[in-house]
């Protein structure tokens, strides 16, 4: 067993355009061994690009990366034998059953048919698909299906996983289990590179994170690190009636700081650094006669962070900044 | 028997940890052992997907009650001498319709991901494309059956006999592994299968139509003529034809194979680099 270095991906200016658009547009990436490392941006922000080139299936068109020590584009075979990827698109062959498509890989891998049959068996049986193994995977819930490609990936287990959102568009049961699928490759020394939009999954998985947005990296730490370089938590005021958001707005950027209108129409927020600030605004709320169903006081989320880091929000939803 | 607390259909972390703590590695296949997993999940396919060979042969034997029986007639003066001049021909329609089918599958795996996970893979790079070729011929000769079986029970009956019809069978099969490298390549390069599937068919209908498929092309005006003349898939039919007649015509046969080569020494090395660099 030779020793793994001590990154386990060593990214310098990767580059890669598509026509016009410049997918990503100069990336640096330093992920240590054995951490889980969340790369975090919005659409189209170069994430599926970056992977892409990492995972050796697309050569980047400037800058070089090293996977486990080996070059992505010179010891591209290398790296593939080390790795596996979990692509954006489930990397399942739908036209198969859940069983056959583990068989395939374990072949693919060079397992004999019986050790195939086993593995996949054990795969499937750990990752709760033993009872649907014999269906199509198109006829697969999505948390199946997700599962099936997990499992498709550690088919023979891997020094570095690469997982593309692997949650978007599953329900909350289902993105547990995929988040405790993760830390129990983490827990084995598996290195994992995370994209993913959401924040609180970087956050509940990740060791270091990335902020990609626009095919550049535009702040990389700790989740702590980044959500001390924005400063402040944040108080969220839920209304009684969503009609006078605007006027509670108001009272809260007097009184507390900046006020962020959350999706929810009945809830705002207000950039807030300390309790008692908080305590002053909600009792503005109530000399002001704007009743609240509830409130609460957050330390800074990540959401916040991207948006002090790219001055607009991560997720496209409708919310608006108003001045204090 | 250990006590489990995991519900039904959800994952067991302790399951999941025991699994990946085996980090055993088989060692590589080789490149034959891989190509041949591709072409068995290609039979697996066919064998879940049957719909997609009845599409493929609906329609050519569609061609063929129509034609016999609406102007095989007023053709060739009976539907028995009808039969007799277009069977071998329709032979080659229905496998060279179902080589489009190779460029759809493929834009399919595209499409869908599984693509990407085959080429983060340590395998040996052309083995998906050449496995599927396996899964291929399995369509491309149950097509080519139905339509020499619907004929017989029509009553076709070739002097050539089984020897023949197995040879023409055999011919058109390997002419299709030439074409397949044109659909794959359109299946690399548009957005959906549907496309591919349009595209595909919009060049392999009036081609099929201009040849000597359906009607002898002398009695078709000059220009028109020289054209079906020249047209690989005429020149497959006569191979066909002759074939199945008991009567071999060596220069079509080998001009068919020449040309199936050809395609293949132009597309394949296209389709590899399309699929390696998508
Ligand atoms: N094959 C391609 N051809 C053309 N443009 C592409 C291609 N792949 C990606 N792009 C473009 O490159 C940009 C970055 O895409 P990428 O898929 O890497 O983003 P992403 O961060 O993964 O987004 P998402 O969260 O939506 O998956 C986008 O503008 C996208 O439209
Ligand atoms: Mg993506």
């Amino acid at each position: 067993m030779t020793a793994q270095p001590a990154l386990a991906i060593e990214a310098v200016g990767l580059e890669k355009s598509f026509g016009d658009t410049r997918a990503v547009a100069g990336v640096d990436l330093a992920v240590p061994a054995g951490a889980i490392y969340g790369v975090l941006g919005p659409n189209g922000a170069g994430k599926t690009t970056t992977i892409r080139m990492l995972a050796t299936l697309i050569a980047p068109d400037a800058g070089s990366a090293r996977v486990l020590g080996h070059d992505v584009v010179t010891e591209s075979d290398a790296v593939r034998g080390l790795v596996s990827l979990t692509g954006q698109l489930a990397s399942v062959d739908e036209e198969l059953t859940g069983r056959e498509n583990l068989v395939l890989v374990g072949r693919l891998l060079g397992h004999r048919r019986a050790a195939a049959r086993a593995r996949a068996d054990e795969l499937l049986e750990a990752f709760g698909i033993a009872d649907a193994a014999g269906r199509l995977v198109k006829h697969y819930s999505g948390g199946m299906r997700r599962r099936l490609d997990i499992a498709a990936s550690l088919v023979v287990t891997p020094q570095l996983v690469f997982l593309d959102e692997p949650t978007t568009g599953l329900d909350p049961r289902s993105r547990n289990q995929v988040w405790e699928i993760a830390r129990a490759l983490a827990a084995a020394g598996t290195t994992i590179l995370l994209c993913t939009q959401y924040l609180e999954e970087a956050d509940q998985l990740a060791d270091g994170i990335a902020v990609i947005d626009r095919g550049r990296v535009i702040a990389e730490g700790t989740p702590g690190q980044l959500k001390a370089s924005v400063g402040t938590g944040s108080l969220h005021v839920r209304l009684l009636d969503p009609g006078r958001r605007a006027e509670a707005a108001r009272v809260l950027g007097a009184a507390v700081g900046t006020v962020v209108l959350e999706p929810d129409p009945a809830a705002l927020s207000a950039a807030c650094a300390d309790a008692e600030r908080a305590a002053v605004g909600v009792g503005e709320l109530g000399r002001a006669g704007l009743g609240v169903a509830g409130f609460s006081l957050d330390q800074p989320s990540l959401d916040e962070v991207f948006l002090a880091l790219t001055g607009h929000a991560a997720e496209q939803h409708p919310s608006g900044t108003l001045e204090a | 028997m250990t006590a489990t607390t995991t519900a039904p259909g959800s994952a067991d972390t302790a399951a999941v940890r025991r699994a990946i703590a085996d980090t055993a590695r088989p060692a590589r296949p080789g490149r034959l052992a891989t190509a041949l997993t591709f072409g068995w999940r290609g039979m697996l396919k066919v064998k879940h997907v049957p719909e997609q060979l009845l599409d493929v042969t609906v329609t050519p034997v569609m061609f063929l009650l129509l034609f016999t029986y609406l102007f095989g007639g007023a053709i060739a003066g009976s539907t028995s001498a009808y039969l007799d001049y277009t069977l071998p021909g329709l032979l080659v329609m229905s496998v060279l319709f179902t080589t489009v089918y190779s460029g759809v599958s493929l834009n399919t795996d595209l499409t869908k991901g599984v693509v990407d996970r085959f080429r983060s893979l340590p395998i040996w790079r052309p083995a998906p494309l050449l496995g599927s070729l396996l899964g291929d011929s399995v369509r491309y000769v149950v097509a080519g059956t139905v339509i020499i079986v619907v004929g017989v029970a029509l009553g076709y009956r070739p002097d050539g006999g089984v020897g023949g019809a197995v040879a023409a069978l055999a011919l058109v099969v390997v002419f299709s592994f030439g074409l397949s490298w044109v659909f794959s390549v359109l299946g690399l390069l548009l957005r959906s299968p549907n496309a591919v599937m349009n595209a595909g068919f919009m060049g392999i209908f009036p081609l099929t139509f201009l040849s000597n498929v359906f009607v002898d092309p002398a009695t078709l005006p000059g220009p028109l003529q020289a054209f079906v003349d020249v047209n690989p898939i005429s020149v497959l039919a006569t191979a066909s034809r002759s074939l199945m007649a008991g009567t071999p015509d060596g220069t079509a046969i080998a001009v068919s194979l020449a040309v199936a080569a050809a395609l293949a020494a132009v597309f394949l090395p296209v389709t590899t680099r399309l699929y390696r660099s998508r």
